[in-house]
């Protein structure tokens, strides 16, 4: 018997179909939901679930009272289990960070959450990457990696992951935008942490690769790589990021995921620096290399989740010194966009852009456009 | 009777035998034949004794079963296998060129006079073979405007292995062991990535611009004195011919390296272009496409590699040669590669090749080039036109002999995408179709080539086809989750594949090892 928690949020999606450009906070929800808008969470979570139906027998859904998941997991003839309490028509996400930790501290094989970035990042504060977690497409902003492709695929997704021995899992990343900037026109992504997610292909959002390509593995070879090729006395800047993660990894060192470390002679320096720590050190080393990742879909290399990275510092480090760890499937799925330079210094965002070369392995490059 | 004519569906349904392994069918002392043994004075000959000593001391592990069960399990995976290019439209493979192969090529593939040669004969012993070598060199040069080819390689692969050692030997030859990097494109095969590597090189791969072709610019800045050659196709995958290839050419020379020209599929532009004009050091051709001879498990494969005069000298050996009056095998080649396959290669192939060619001429080479041109596009203007389909580049441009389609409105729409369309066709009895090699550049790719060899009939039957898997995705999905019904077998395996390389089984004692690893879990 499987146990998969189930989290809807009933207000996902709400504000998209108001034309106001996301649904976080409760005003908004309320100006939708008065304009007479639905949301249609609780549809899309049906028709995963009838992918689903013939495991009903050997799953047991985890849920939260009524429009939070219950309604749906019974009407589609689960064994359903009801945890918490919430207040009918005026959940919030409070009520989505505690029923993610109840389910939790239930034992569940698996979260499947319906909503968009806003649910995914409280997801994300309740259970870290403690548990495996499936995201529905349902809500207005969808940047993360963490999504099913459309609900009827998530049903397929869950059914893989049920049916397979060893769960296969990746970081997918949790990004959402500033929806007060994005409301006034401008786009200002931000990484929020990482979820793990089942492995599969080209069921899931913003994969464009083929069946069965793993990039982890590739990940994991392009870490133990990277680390090879580690000099003396250079001081290394690796940045965020699950990419950059894996030369910590390989190194053995503490990684920080969303924050700067620094390494040197293949020992760490300093974990989750700042721009004048970074500035600091790196008057003690004569040469300085960034390893650095760009973000997943809209390929920002500078400027966005990483701004200790500031213009003194890559203008001292040169175009020469930086090193892009990206997999061939994040590069794929960035095509045709090019990466993009936004450390607020125009001079020097046009002397970066050109052309890069991403290893791929110790034999092959990439050569990626960067663009401002 | 028969295919709708209307509809131009067919009710096809495969033979499906539910077959067990031939392993899984040994019963231990079932035997196919009873070899008597030798009779007393036969037995005591020194030949037989010494014979005896040779005799393995463990017997093999083998299936024991008796002939009539061999013969039926085969037939039944014969039958299974029910999208053979000689019984259905097999234009579904993409850059495969699968073309009709004439049968009267198998008759002479099959004459003693050419299968029971024996490689190690003296060349003047096998002066038939070695003219069908020359004169199909003769012929490949006039194609390509190349001046020496070798028909070594036994696959496509294996030649553009060839074309890079050749490439190393050369730039070493000449004092430039720098010379380390070699430069290839995203759309181009990925042997043309990989086989470089192989050779030593460290490889930089093209992005495509944004109108499909290899980035120039990107080019541009990846050459350097490191640049020790360019490999690339065209077209590529897209189907697009890149008009501008002589520039790309230049920028390569400009910097001292070597231009290879991946022709493994030249069927759109046989008698048209020339490796030669378009300023190319090297090219291959895969006999096994574009000359018609069998192409993958249908037969053994065959890669020309074809080299201009300065570069002879580093091909493989033995060289064919024609002195006027006899022809020779010359393994006195002091700067060549050596061998890069035993003897001369897959000699059957070469011949089949050889006898497509002078059987249709170069008028009938151009014209099989033009007709495969035509029936791309004749079938690209009817699946424009069909729901679900986009095609990405080149809106105003023709195509050559292949198109990388995109089923990514498809899968928006109804969320159904290219894998499961590809189940699907296989209801109506034809093949499933080549999609690209990862990562998918193109979204949800389908990539078909409708070679020279198939009639207007053909090509509207498969977009029937096409359409209906696309019209039920739209109005009847749920059949989707039954698919393919009616077909037996699918040689390409789908998600969730093999992730570990232990679960892969590719001996019987491994996947005894592995179903026991199984039980043990469970």
């Amino acid at each position: 018997m499987y146990k998969i928690g189930l989290i809807i949020n009933p207000v996902a999606g709400i504000g998209g179909r108001a034309g106001l450009k996301g649904s976080d906070g409760v005003e908004i929800q309320q100006k939708a939901l008065a304009a007479g808008f639905k949301s249609l969470a609780p549809e899309r979570v049906g028709l995963a679930l009838e992918a689903l139906s013939e495991f009903r027998d050997e799953i047991e859904i985890i849920t939260f009272p009524s429009e939070m998941g219950e309604d749906v997991a019974r009407a589609a003839g689960f064994k359903t289990t009801v945890l918490g309490s919430i207040q009918s028509g005026k959940t919030t996400a409070e009520d989505t960070i505690r029923a993610a930790q109840d389910m939790m501290d239930a034992g569940v094989d698996l979260i499947v959450f319906a909503g968009g970035d806003g649910t995914a990042r409280n997801i994300c504060t309740a259970v870290d990457d403690k548990v495996p977690t499936i995201g529905l497409p349902c809500g207005v902003k969808m940047h993360s990696s963490v999504y099913a492709i459309t609900p009827r695929r998530a049903g397929e997704v869950i059914k893989a992951f049920c049916d397979k021995e060893e769960k296969l899992l990746v970081d997918g990343e949790v990004m959402d935008l500033d929806e007060e900037a994005y409301r006034n026109e401008d786009v200002k992504a931000k990484l929020y942490g990482y979820l793990k997610v089942p492995e599969a292909g080209a069921l899931m959002q913003k994969r464009k690769t083929g069946s069965g390509y793993s990039q982890d593995n590739q990940l994991k070879l392009l870490g133990m790589m990277f680390v090879d090729r580690m000099e003396e006395d250079v001081l290394y800047i690796i940045g965020p990021g699950s990419s950059t993660s894996h030369v910590m990894k390989d190194l053995g060192l503490q990684n920080s995921l969303l924050g700067v470390d620094l390494v040197a002679n293949k020992k760490l320096v300093a974990n989750d620096v700042n721009e004048a720590q970074i500035w600091q050190t790196m008057q003690k080393y004569p040469k300085t290399e960034i390893i650095a990742t760009v973000i997943g879909g809209q390929g920002h290399l500078f400027g966005r989740g990483n701004q200790q990275l500031s213009p003194r510092i890559i203008r001292e480090v040169g175009k020469g010194g930086i090193h892009i760890l990206a997999s061939k499937q994040k590069l794929a799925d960035l095509y045709p966009n090019p990466f993009l330079v936004d450390t607020g210094d125009p001079e020097l965002d046009a002397s970066l852009c050109g052309y890069i070369r991403v290893p791929q392995s110790r034999t092959q490059d990439i050569t990626f456009k960067i663009d401002r | 009777m028969g295919m709708n004519s209307e509809t131009k569906l067919r009710k096809f349904h495969a033979a499906r035998w539910d077959e067990q392994l031939v392993f899984e069918q040994s019963v231990p002392g079932e035997r196919g034949i009873m070899v008597p043994q030798p009779e007393a004075d036969l037995a005591s000959l020194p030949g037989q004794k010494a014979a005896g000593a040779m005799k393995r001391k463990k017997a093999p592990n083998l299936p024991e079963i008796n002939q009539m069960k061999v013969n039926r399990h085969y037939m039944r995976l014969s039958q299974e296998a029910s999208c053979a290019v000689d019984l259905t439209l097999n234009i579904s493979e993409g850059t495969c060129t699968m073309k009709y192969s004439p049968k009267i090529q198998e008759h002479m593939a099959t004459n003693p006079m050419i299968n029971e040669v024996h490689p190690m004969q003296h060349p003047d012993t096998m002066q038939g073979i070695l003219e069908i070598y020359h004169k199909a060199g003769e012929c490949l040069k006039a194609i390509s405007g190349l001046d020496y080819f070798s028909f070594q390689p036994g696959g496509g692969s294996q030649a553009i292995y060839t074309a890079g050692s050749i490439m190393r030997a050369y730039q070493r030859a000449n004092g430039h062991p720098e010379k380390d990097e070699v430069i290839t494109t995203s759309f181009s095969h990925p042997v043309d990535s990989a086989t470089p590597s192989a050779n030593g090189f460290k490889v930089i791969t093209l992005m495509p611009d944004a109108e499909g072709y290899p980035d120039l610019a990107a080019l541009k800045e990846a050459v350097s004195e490191r640049t020790a050659g360019l490999f690339i196709t065209n077209p590529e995958d897209t189907g697009l011919f890149n008009q501008r290839i002589k520039e790309y050419v230049k920028v390569i020379r400009d910097v001292g390296g070597l231009c290879f020209y991946d022709q493994a599929n030249a069927n759109g532009m046989l008698g048209i272009t020339r490796a030669k004009e378009a300023g190319f050091d090297m090219c291959h051709f895969n006999l096994h496409k574009s000359f018609s001879a069998p192409h993958g498990s249908y037969g053994p494969a065959s890669g020309a590699v074809g080299c201009k005069e300065f570069l002879k000298p580093f091909m493989p050996v033995p060289q064919v040669g024609f002195d006027g009056d006899k022809y020779t095998l010359d393994y006195d080649c002091p700067q060549s590669i050596g061998m890069v396959r035993s003897f001369l290669g897959n000699t059957a192939v070469v011949m089949k090749a050889y006898m497509w060619i002078m059987q249709l001429g170069p008028a009938g080479l151009k014209a099989a080039a033009i007709g495969a041109v035509l029936n791309n596009n004749y079938m690209e203007s009817l699946l424009k036109k069909t729901k679900g389909i986009s095609i990405k580049y080149g809106e105003d441009k023709r195509r050559l002999e292949q198109i990388r389609y995109s089923w990514d409105v498809l899968m928006e729409e109804t969320g159904i995408g290219t894998d499961e369309v590809n189940y699907r066709v296989q209801d109506f009895g034809i093949p499933d179709y080549w999609t690209a090699h990862p990562p998918y550049l193109i979204p949800e790719p389908m990539t078909l080539e409708p070679a020279d060899s198939y009639n207007k009939e053909d090509i509207d039957e498969y977009v029937a086809v096409l359409r209906e898997a696309a019209r039920e995705a739209y109005e009847e999905p749920e059949l989707y989750k039954k698919q393919p019904p009616f077909n037996a077998v699918t040689h390409r395996p789908q998600w969730p594949m093999v992730e570990k390389e232990a679960d892969n089984a590719c001996t019987w004692r491994l996947y005894q090892k592995n179903m026991e690893k199984r039980m043990v879990k469970k």
